[in-house]
């Protein structure tokens, strides 16, 4: 492969990743979920919804990590409707626990620039679910009497322990104490539940996993769990710009998805293993879409090594010369290899999580992070490898004249060039992981399946996204090997590192 | 032509050079003699400009250019021999066509096979490598040439024959050399003039005849007979 090619690889590569997704003419709705099963059904509906109507075209964000995520995005305009909940809207978006009704909360919306459509009809509260073995053996029915039993265990999801609607609230309102409380991911509860791992989980009362498994909801005696009516949450210019769309939506799901029709919809996908748009369409009464799973994976193929790419390109065009300038000054490269590193002790999906106030969601704030997370073996390779070069040859340079960008170009990167693109090849292979977080904020690729098979508590799907990023790791991992026959100088690749 | 007056240079507080004064006059050769750590190094960093004295002047005219070869050649291993060669004047501006003839004509005097210009230092015999090397510090043609034990990683033979090459080629060049060896046969062979340094400090200065004959420590005298063939060996050579 000659040096030519290699620069024409990058470049196409680097335009795909630009292009992104193929759009049509019309103007687009942005389309949002969070990453459970009805979140992705009722917005799979919802764009299909858009689709149909033909006044604008639907791009999906679905699978985003959490109200917090969503709530950021919508505000800022990188996703324009959601399905959202009206206690969640109340408690974690309001801050006011006493807004309830679906009217209240609208007015409450109208000065962010929000709006919220009429109810959809189902209601998707909390409740605490035990096997129903358990829970005759114990001889409990309400969460009061939880109260007798403090040697239960629970899993319960991120958002119920921490949410004052949750956990925290529920455990003041009743006196509750518990032996043991872990944080699970929802879709892991119920396996754990199942397996008798726990006693007790956070369930939502439309879970199609409420069907297969003989479990007893507890009542809420005390009427702690607000209500949670599903309503579409949206920018006040989607119905203002998009009209025909937004009478669409109220005339198709206004009042027409109650809870036992969410929870079927949710048990075709959870339990029959139907995609989200499928059971949409059934919904809708159309045919599937014919969407191949095979050009699904050659756009999330496209869409991850794009990020890659174009993550990499940027962290070397900023840690190389990072390294350069280390090289040059000790206090520097000490300041700077203390920040990168730093930058690498930041959880993956944290540091996703703080690109989204400053960037949005989507590819930019993921190429972001990714980038940042990109730095540490290039920059400490960089440094290393230019401080490891025979003082003998730096000083015979000098000698001979050669000087700045002379010394840099021909005597040092080269010498040094073995050692920089081991880092260059480490940062590759990395990323390629670290991108699969990247769907969590809606930066697509393989963690789009690997967040969705997360969703369902599917393996098969988490593996159809994990299985080709190790492919794609060991596929860099090759092409740098051949990069390293182009870029490193001959005589260097025979000799031995001393 | 170079000069030293009174030169004293410390390293971490060790003192590498202790008020140094000599004089190397324009196309003479001169020639460094003492053992490791004596300081006959620091003086031709000194004259490169690479370290300052802390103490004293030294003076190089011209100042510019200067032609450095050490032990080894201390050749890029990344870059052929070619390239390697005319790193100086490609830094300095040269047409490929300049850099070419000038190449061509010092591979004839540094006795250098064509052949090997395409070659990666890796692939040559130490005594190729230091010719190469030679052959770099000619390429800018500069009036003063130092060589820094320039024979002291060769094996017996290929040393021999380096050493008669190098005195034909600089008495031919007519540069001003200063030659830096520990070796006294060596001294003895390149030097008009040599300077006998021990931890930092000058001995002696002179012809080989007058440090042979008028030692000025009974130092100079252990030195050169440290070296020197015992004489039963003598007869059978």
């Amino acid at each position: 492969m000659s040096r030519r090619s290699v620069v024409a690889i990058v470049g196409v590569l680097l335009a795909v990743s630009a292009c992104g997704e193929w759009r049509p003419d019309l103007p687009i709705i942005r389309v949002g979920s969070k990453s459970f099963t009805e979140s992705y059904i009722v917005a799979e509906i919802v764009a299909q919804i858009i689709d149909e109507t033909g006044e604008a075209h639907a791009e999906r964000r679905l699978g985003l990590g959490g109200t917090g995520i969503l709530y950021t995005a919508l505000a800022a305009g990188d996703i324009d409707v959601y399905p959202e909940y009206t206690g969640t809207i109340g408690q974690a978006i309001l801050k006011d626990p006493s807004a309830t009704s679906v009217e209240v909360l609208r007015d409450r919306l109208k000065p962010l620039g929000l709006t919220l459509g009429t109810a959809l009809g189902f209601d998707n509260t909390y409740a605490l679910a035990l096997r129903r073995d358990r829970a005759q053996h114990l001889a409990v029915r309400t969460i009061s009497d939880l109260a007798r039993h403090p040697a239960l265990t629970a899993a319960f999801d991120p958002g119920f322990l921490e949410r004052e609607d949750g956990w925290p609230g529920l455990r003041r309102h009743y006196g509750l104490r518990l032996a043991d409380v872990r944080i699970m991911e929802h879709a892991l509860t119920y396996a754990a539940l199942a397996s008798g791992r726990v006693d007790l989980i956070d369930v939502f009362s439309t879970d199609g996993q409420l069907e297969r498994l003989d479990l007893t909801l507890l009542v809420d005696d005390r009427r702690f769990f607000p209500d949670y009516k599903a309503v579409l949450l949206a920018r006040q210019s989607m119905p203002a710009r998009h009209p025909r769309t937004w009478a669409a939506l109220e005339q198709r799901l206004a009042g027409r998805l109650d809870t036992a029709a969410m929870s079927r919809l949710n048990a075709l996908v959870d339990l029959e293993r139907r995609s989200f748009a499928d059971v949409a369409a059934a919904f809708l009464q159309r045919a599937g879409p014919a969407r191949g799973a095979d050009r699904q994976l050659v756009r999330l193929t496209l869409e991850h090594l794009g990020l890659v790419t174009v993550a990499l390109t940027v962290a070397v065009l900023v840690g190389l010369p990072l390294g350069i300038l280390a090289a040059r000054r000790r206090r520097l490269a000490q300041l700077e290899l203390m920040g990168v590193s730093v930058l690498q002790t930041i959880p993956g999906l944290a540091l996703l999580a703080f690109m989204i106030p400053l960037f949005g969601i989507g590819k930019l704030p993921a190429l972001v992070a990714l980038s940042l997370y990109a730095l540490l073996p290039i920059v400490r390779n960089t440094v290393a490898g230019l401080g490891s070069l025979d003082p003998r040859l730096l000083e015979m340079t000098a000698v001979l004249g050669i000087q700045g960008w002379r010394r840099l170009a021909w005597i040092e990167l080269p010498m040094a060039s073995i050692t920089i693109l081991a880092g260059i090849k480490t940062s590759a292979v990395l990323t390629v992981g670290t991108a699969t977080l990247a769907a969590f904020i809606g930066g697509g690729g393989y963690g789009t399946l690997i967040v969705t098979g997360l969703a369902l508590n599917d393996v098969a799907t988490i593996l159809a996204g994990a299985i080709p990023s190790a492919l794609m790791a060991l596929a860099i991992h090759g092409a740098f090997e051949a990069l390293d026959r182009v870029l490193v100088p001959r005589a260097l690749r025979r000799l031995p590192l001393d | 032509m170079i000069a030293l007056r009174h030169v004293s240079k410390t390293f971490e507080g060790r003192r590498a050079l202790d008020d140094v004064s000599l004089r190397v006059a324009t196309g003479t050769t001169h020639v460094l003699l003492g053992s490791t750590g004596s300081g006959k190094s620091t003086i031709l960093k000194l004259v490169l400009g690479l370290v300052r004295p802390d103490a004293g002047e030294v003076h190089v005219e011209p100042a510019a250019r200067i032609g450095y070869v050490v032990q080894d050649g201390a050749l890029f291993p990344h870059l052929t021999v070619a390239r390697n060669a005319t790193l100086p004047a490609r830094a300095a501006g040269w047409s490929a066509d300049a850099q070419a003839s000038r190449l061509d004509a010092l591979t004839k005097v540094v006795a250098l096979e064509p052949a090997l210009l395409d070659r990666f230092p890796h692939q040559l015999s130490s005594g190729q490598r230091q010719r190469a090397g030679l052959l770099r510090a000619l390429i800018l043609d500069p009036p003063l040439l130092l060589l820094d034990e320039p024979l002291g990683s060769l094996d017996p033979i290929a040393r021999a024959e380096l050493q008669e090459h190098l005195v034909a080629v600089i008495g031919e060049l007519g540069k001003t050399v200063v030659v830096v060896t520990h070796d006294v046969r060596e001294a003895f062979v390149f030097g008009a003039t040599i300077t006998l340094l021990n931890r930092g400090r000058v001995v002696q200065q002179g012809t080989f005849e007058e440090l042979a004959r008028r030692p000025a420590e009974p130092f100079v005298a252990e030195f050169l007979r440290a070296q020197a063939p015992p004489p039963a060996m003598t007869q059978y050579l």
